[in-house]
Parts: structure tokens; sequence; C-alpha cells
């Protein structure tokens, strides 16, 4: 079969956009705040794929790395905040798990 | 069959089961641990694009840095009174769930019935001199304000944590 | 020297008392003895610098006039092709050279000075700083090259001149002088702006040079000579005002509240001659016209200010007076012609004005002390009737005195005869040439009447007998710092730095570097030729030497009938003219006046227009709310019945949707997740329609 023998672009996307299923699963249905952030770093991944893979098959070329490149730094950044608002909040609450704090509930 | 094909099976198969494992397993520290092989193999994916660089930063920035800080996350969160307790729980199951296997199937769906020709293949056999030019280069903007990013950042980051220590100490 | 260096050198002296300025205000107070000596240190570099300036300019290069300037803001195209520009820039000709060598030189004196006047002062720091910043603006009036820059160094000095006669702010006296001397001044500023403007609307530049070019190339402010009339007068307004000319001149003797040296340094030598600067600036594009208005406001002021300081006792009062009376001298001789007398006039009244000023300051420090060490806190220090007999105590301060009312007096020998007989022989020329014979008239009246009251002051102050005895023998000379810029002054007020003749100026130095400029205007509108004045002056000035020499004698004789010998008495001579004294006792009404005019004016202005908005807008508006009140009784009973009905309805229907949609709204960030990722997969879904 032609699917399995050449992996080609969207083998490459398949791959990501499974990935990315189950990092929205993560994000929707993990209480843990850390966990809900593990999520979205798979999501992340799952996209920088999509722009490695089109650098690679289309004519996005060096750019789509450079994208890709700067996804990465841009998660750096966004891991460390984000983990010190999770710290945060689990200083405030005495809870990470995001179904406890419902202060928005109306 | 070549070389390349058996290895993209391989490493896909083994992210994406990785992947599953993170997000069903019970225990947190599985969970990060988990995702620490499925950093691992989308960087394999990298290099079988022909994108070195991104995929040595991969392993640099995720499983160096940011896996490790979620891990010290995991940590100082988990404490309950005297003992660690890792297990966490899943909620909103029954919707999550359709909603991924839908946006799944949507996904695939549109990258299957789209019409890819006149795509053609680049092979690079050295990316690392091309992005450093770049980055000097059209890039240098950008790469400037990452910089800055990245400091306000960190800053951000300290400035957060040290409030929550005078916090506590306020409160104790 | 090279001419170039001529630009920054200029520079280095504007720019170094502004550093001065910044350091005091905000290092003054930890420097060792509050920084005095940096601002003396300061300001007497820049004296340095200007006179070895003055030296090279005037030896090397008399006929150059150098000019710097970049552009500061570019606005655009203008008219002919070539861009509008404000520029910024320096220049500097024969009479830049002296006017900042007078201005540093009396600044540097009345530093030195101050240092002994001001010692203890609660603001000594601030004191020091604000001379700096004057010295700095007062110099930029100077060497700038163009009208813009003018205006803003001429508020500069205005705004340093409110800080400065405000310094003892605390008395309410000085605070409102202040006040007045900023409001009268605006009154100028306003006239100048104006007539800046009218130049800049027209030649699309503010500076001297292509102004001076335009208008000698034939193009004319809106293409009439009245409006080039209009300027020149306009732009002079800014002079009535900054030099306490009819009819602003009202601002000047209220100054004196401020401290003694700023008398000297603001009131008397340099801020208020910036108007005959200003004046001797614009020169050529001045008319015959313009010229005939600023001479007969100069000639008018002069007299009003002499008559008015024979009848004042406050000390500084007089000389203030007299201040304006020599202003009006100077703008007199600018305006009959005599281009170069009635400058000279304010170089030599800045060394002999100054010089009073600073020893009126040792009479009263010297007064004060000793009205201080009997614990006298009533007997005003300033008022001539409490001195008298203080020669024998203070001889320094005497003799400098003497020669100084010698000098303002016009005596032979001295600076003050050399400039004021050239402005009288200018004036009776200018009568011989053109008629207007009231103008010689009133400059030889003025100037015995100048004699007279000198010499009443010099009487009443240093001779006869103390009006205390007791309190004479606390009186001290002043100290060294105080007496040295004193004996400098009245070395300055000898002929011989001016012209080697002692009979006339015009064969000196001065003479040869500061000459009368061409007139640029249309030949039809031009002012007597130099030639022909020159001439003329020279037919007259014998007579004019000779009647002036009689009428000071005149003034001074007296002087000493009425006050040293009682020949005559003043309170008898004062009733036989009643009405002109009455007159001159209260300044000629002019502050009545105006006080009548503008400020109750106003205040009726205002009550008209209060009781206008008490009984008619506000009867309108009352009016209005008595029908509405009828109107809205009406509206309330359709609207508690129909309009809330209708509105409860609506509302109860909204509760009743909240409550069952409020369910949804978890407070759960996931919750919300969820609702989204499902709203995205169904936008999806419907926009690729699959």
């Amino acid at each position: 079969m032609d699917l399995i023998i050449e992996p080609g672009l969207t083998h490459f996307l398949a791959v990501s956009a499974i990935l990315f299923s189950l990092g929205l699963m993560t994000v929707l249905s993990r209480r843990n705040v850390i966990m809900v952030l593990m999520g979205i770093e798979l999501i992340l991944n799952a996209a920088n794929i999509n722009f490695i893979a089109f650098s690679r098959f289309t004519e996005l070329s060096l750019e789509g790395q450079m994208i890709g490149l700067f996804v990465v730094i841009i998660a750096a950044a966004e891991a460390a905040v984000a983990l010190a608002i999770a710290l945060n909040i689990y200083n405030r609450f005495k809870t990470i798990n995001v179904d406890q704090i419902s202060q928005l509930k109306g | 069959m070549e070389l390349t094909t058996i290895l993209f099976y391989l490493f896909s198969v083994a992210t994406i089961g990785a992947a599953l494992v993170m997000v069903f397993s019970k225990n947190i520290v599985h969970s990060a641990f988990a995702l620490m092989f499925t950093l691992i193999g989308v960087a394999a994916l990298y290099v079988l694009l022909y994108a070195d660089f991104i995929a040595a930063t991969q392993l640099l920035v995720y499983v160096g840095g940011i896996l490790i800080l979620i891990l010290f996350g995991v940590m100082l969160t988990s404490q309950k009174s005297d003992t660690l307790n890792f297990e966490t729980v899943m909620v909103n199951v029954l919707p999550a769930s359709i909603l991924s296997v839908g946006a799944v199937l949507v996904l695939l769906a549109v990258f299957f019935s789209t019409d890819w020709a006149g795509s053609w293949t680049t092979e690079h056999s050295d990316t690392v001199t091309g992005l450093g030019n770049m980055l000097m280069g059209d890039y240098i903007l950008p790469f400037i304000i990452a910089g800055v990013l990245l400091l306000i950042a960190i800053i951000g980051a300290i400035l957060m944590s040290t409030r929550i220590s005078a916090n506590t100490q306020e409160s104790n | 020297m090279e001419l170039q260096t001529f630009i920054p050198l200029a520079l280095l002296i504007l720019l170094l008392p502004l550093a001065g300025f910044v350091t005091l205000i905000f290092a003054g107070k930890k420097l060792p003895r509050k920084g005095d000596w940096l601002a003396t240190a300061v300001i007497s570099m820049s004296f340095l610098l200007s006179l070895t300036l003055l030296i090279v300019k005037l030896g090397w290069y008399p006929d150059e006039s150098i000019t710097g300037s970049f552009n500061w803001l570019v606005l655009g195209d203008a008219m002919f092709g070539s861009t509008l520009a404000i520029e910024l820039g320096i220049l500097i000709d024969n009479l830049t050279v002296v006017m900042i060598t007078v201005v540093t030189l009396v600044s540097t004196l009345v530093h030195f000075f101050s240092i002994g006047y001001m010692e203890g002062d609660v603001r000594y720091t601030r004191y020091f700083a604000y001379l700096g910043l004057f010295s700095f603006s007062m110099l930029g009036i100077v060497l700038t090259h163009n009208l813009l820059m003018m205006y803003i160094f001429w508020e500069l000095v205005g705004i340093c001149s409110y800080l400065l006669i405000g310094h003892w702010y605390e008395k309410k006296s000085a605070s409102n002088a202040a006040n007045k001397a900023f409001i009268v001044n605006r009154v100028g500023d306003a006239g100048m702006f104006i007539g800046i403007m009218i130049l800049f609307t027209n030649f699309s530049t503010f500076t001297f040079e292509t102004i001076f070019e335009s208008i000698s190339a034939g193009i004319l402010p809106f293409g009439s000579t009245g409006w080039l009339t209009a300027a020149g007068i306009l732009i002079f307004c800014g002079a009535v005002g900054k030099s306490a000319q009819f009819p602003l001149q009202i601002w000047l003797p209220d100054a004196m509240e401020g401290p003694t040296p700023i008398s000297a340094l603001i009131h008397a030598a340099t801020m208020v001659a910036a108007g005959v600067f200003l004046v001797a600036r614009i020169f050529p594009i001045l008319t015959a016209d313009a010229l005939m208005v600023i001479a007969y406001i100069g000639a008018i002021t002069a007299l009003i200010a002499a008559t008015v300081a024979i009848t004042q006792y406050d000390f500084k009062k007089v000389l203030a007076y007299s201040t304006i009376s020599q202003l009006g001298y100077m703008i007199l001789g600018l305006g009959v012609g005599a281009y170069a007398a009635g400058f000279m006039h304010l170089v030599t009244h800045a060394a002999f004005k100054a010089g009073l000023f600073l020893a009126a300051g040792s009479v009263i420090y010297a007064m004060h002390h000793a009205l201080h060490k009997r614990e006298d806190h009533h007997t005003d220090a300033q008022d001539i009737r409490n001195m008298g007999g203080l020669k024998s105590k203070m001889p320094v301060t005497y003799w400098t005195f003497v020669i100084f009312t010698l000098a303002i007096s016009g005596i032979p020998l001295t600076s003050g005869f050399l400039s004021k007989d050239e402005i009288l022989a200018g004036t009776l020329a200018y009568s011989s040439l053109n008629g207007h014979y009231l103008l010689p008239l009133i400059g030889f009246i003025a100037a015995g009447l100048t004699a007279f009251y000198m010499f009443r002051l010099l009487i009443l102050a240093f001779h006869g007998n103390h009006a205390n005895t007791s309190r004479l023998a606390d009186l001290r000379e002043s100290p060294k710092v105080m007496t040295i810029p004193l004996m400098v002054l009245a070395g300055l007020s000898f002929f011989i730095f001016y012209s080697f003749n002692p009979f006339g100026a015009a064969s000196g130095w001065f003479f040869a570097a500061i000459e009368r400029p061409m007139s640029l205007v249309p030949e039809l509108m031009q002012p007597t030729g130099a030639v022909l004045f020159h001439e003329t002056v020279q037919g007259v000035h014998g007579i004019a030497m000779f009647i002036s020499i009689l009428v000071a004698g005149a003034g001074i004789l007296g002087a000493f009938l009425v006050y040293s010998w009682k020949k005559i008495s003043a309170d008898q001579l004062a009733s036989y003219m009643s009405v002109l004294y009455r007159g001159a006792v209260d300044k000629w009404y002019f502050d009545a006046i105006y006080n009548r005019v503008f400020v109750d004016g106003t205040i009726r202005l205002a009550r008209i227009l209060r009781w206008f908005d008490e009984r008619v807008i506000d009867g309108l508006v009352n009016g209005t709310a008595v029908v509405a009140r009828k109107l809205s009784q009406g509206g309330r009973w359709f609207d508690t019945y129909i309009v809330d009905g209708l509105i409860n309805g609506i509302a109860e229907i909204t509760d009743r949707a909240g409550n069952m949609l409020g369910k949804l709204q978890t407070g759960k960030v996931q919750t919300y997740l969820v609702y989204i990722v499902f709203s995205f997969i169904v936008l999806f879904v419907l926009y690729l329609q699959i």
C-alpha cells in the first residue's frame, strides 16, 4: 500500500493531528494544573511538527524551521510564567485542581 | 522498505504511545516521564524532516529545561500535609473524549482531502548555517524581541515566586 | 585669533553662566560657602572671555560681522522655493561684543557685591543661581541672530526679573511688585510678538540678516510702508515694556522691592537696557515715522520720570526714576538718529547707574546693620529723611557716589557728559533738520532736572546732620567685597575709557566701532541720512555742550540752594507749584489711572457679567425648570403605570432566562474550554462543509 511505504507530508500531518487531539484531551480532562500545562506543551509540539513538515515538503523551506524555533522559544517563556502562576495558585487556594478554583462561578 | 520509512513508523508509534500514557496515567510523575519520551520522539521526527538544529533545540529546551521545570512544579505542588501525593483525577471525561475524537477526525479529514500537489521536496544538508544567517539577517528583530521576552518572562516568574514566599511568611 | 574661533568662544561665554545655574540649583547647598564662589568664578571667566573677544574684534576685525547658525526646525517649503526653517544662531558684530562685555562686567561686579550684601540670606544659593540664569538669558538676547530666539531670551530675562524681584516673597509688597513687573511687561511683549509675526508672515524667517536683505531688496510687509512702520513700532513695544518707557514705566519703581544688587544689575544696567539694544538691532528697518514715535516716547519718558524723581524720598525709588529718565534719553537718542550716542549712553549709564545702585546698596546695608544693632525695626533703612551726614562714616561709598552723581548729571570729564552731550546735540540737529523743537527742549530740561534731583539725593543722604546721632555712631563702612566693585565702577565713569577727548566722543574708539547702520527702508521713508545728520551734529555740537553744561550747573546750584544752604525753602517751592508738585508726587497719576481703567474696569465688567449671569441666565434656567417640572408630573403617571409595567415584564423574562443560562457558568476553566472547543469544531465543520 502506498500509504505505508513512503512517509510523505500527510503522514507527518496525521501524527501531529493525533498528538494535538491527545493534548486537547489532557487540557480538557485533567484536574491538575500541571497536567494541563503538559497538555499545552503537547499541543505546541504538534503545531511545531506541522511547521517543520511544511518546511521539508513545501516551498516554505527554512522559514518554517525558523518559525518552529520561535515556537520553542515562546514555549519556554510560557512554561516558566505558567509554572509561576501555578505556584501562586497553589499558594493562594492550597490546591492546584482546576475544578476547585471556581471563583468565576455566577 | 527504506530505513527512513521504518524509522518514521517506529518513532511515530513510540511518540503516540508515549503521549497516550501521558494522557491517561493516573500518576502525574509517570505522565511527566511519558511526556519526556513523547518529546524525544518528536525530536526524532524532526531529524527525519532534515531539521537537525530544531531537533537539538527541542532536546535541549524541552527535555532539558521545560520538563525539569514541570517536575519541579509537580514536587512543589503535590504536598499533602507530610506526604507527597501524585494521584490525579480526570473530569469531564465524556465531553473531552468526544471533542478530542471529533477534533482528530476533522483534522485528518482536512489533511487527507487537501490536494498537496505542487509541493516539492527540499533536502537540507546543513540547516545551521542557513538558520544562523536568517537569524542575523531578516529575523534579527524578532530574535531580539524573543530575547527581551525571555528576560521579561524570567523576571516575571521570579517576581511571582518571591511574592509567594513573602505571602507565606506573612500568613505564618 | 582666527575669525572662526569667535563662534565657539561666544557659545562658551553664553553657556558658562547656564552651567553655573544648573550646578547651583541642583547641588548648590552641598557646595562649600553654598556655591557663591562658583557662580562668581563662572561669570568672571565669562567676563574675561568677553573682554578678549571685544579687544580682538575691535582691534583686528572691526568691519566683520560673523554669523554661525543651524536649522532648528524645518517646517517645510516656503514661498519663493526656499525652505521654511527656524534657525538658531549667533551674530557677532561690534554692537554685540560691546554689549556682552558690559553685561558680564556689571554681572561680575554685582556677584562680588552680593557676596557681602546677601550674606546670611535665607535663599542665598538660589539667589546666585538666578543671577547665573539671568546672565545667561541676557547674553542670549545680545548674541542671538534672529528675532524668535531674542523673544525667547527676552521672556527668560523677564522671568528672572520676576523671580529676583520676588526674592523675598514673604513680603506682600515684593510678590505684588514681581507680579506687576511681569504683567506690565506682558503688555509690551504682546505687541513685540505681533510685530515679529508681521515680519515672519511676510519674510518666512526670523533671522535679522535675511529680513534686512528682503527689505533692502524692496519687499515690504503686505506691500506697504505703513505695515513696515507698524512692525517697527510694534517691536518697539517690547522695548517700551522692558525698558520701562512711557506709558508702561510704572513697574520699574515697584521692582525696587528686590535686593539692591539685583536693582543694579537687572533694573538699571542690563535688562532694562535690552529694550535700547533691541531698537539698535532693528534700527535699519525703522522708518522715519517709526523713529519719530520712538523719539517722542523717549523724550516724554525722560521728562516725566525726572519730575517724579525730585519728589521721592526712598533712596532706591529716586534712582529708579532716574533710570527710567536715562533710558528715555537713550531711546530719544536712537529715535533722532544719534545711534552711537544713544548706545554709548547705554554703556556709560550701565557703569555709573550700576555704581549708584551698589552705593545705595552699601548705604542700605550699613543703615540696616546700624538699625539692627539698636534693635530698631520701625525706621525705614531706605528713607533719605532718616539719613544725612553719612559722608564722614562711609568715605568710600560717599566719594564713589559723588563721582557717579557727577557722571549722571553730565559734568565734563565724566563719561555721562560725553554720551549725554552727544544725544542732546543729536536732538538739536534733528530739530534743525526736521522741525520738532520740543525734543531738544525736553532734553535740556530733563538734563537740568537730573542734575537737581541727583544732588538733592547726595545732599540729603550724605551731607548735613544725621537724623539720629546715636544711630550714626553704629554706622560702619561696608566690607571690602562691596566697596571694591564701587571703586571699579567709579573708575569706569571717567571719560578716558570711552574717548581721549573729554569734550567730544566723536573722535573716540566707541564712535569708530559703533557706526550707525544704513537704513534699508524705501527712500521716501528713510530718516535723515547719516552723513548729513553727522554734519549737522558737528555744527550744533558747541551750542549743545554749552547749554548742557549750563543747565547741569543750574541744576546743581539749585540743589545746593534748596537743600544745603537752605536759601530757598523746598516746601515753599512746592506750594508755589502745587499742581505740578502734586502731580509729580503721585507719579502723574499713572498708577491711579491704570487702577481705575484696567483693574477697576475688569472688576466692573466682572460685576456686570455676574448680574447678567444671576438675572438673565439663571432666570432662564429657573423658568425652564418650572416648565419641565409640570411636564414631568404628567410624565410620571405614564411612567409608573405603562412604562414600568413593560419594563418589569421584560425584567421578569430576563431574570428567568438568566437563571437558566447561569447554570452554564460553572466557574471552572475546563468547562469553558469544552464550550470553546465545541464551538470551534462546529465552526470548522460548517466552514469547510465536510
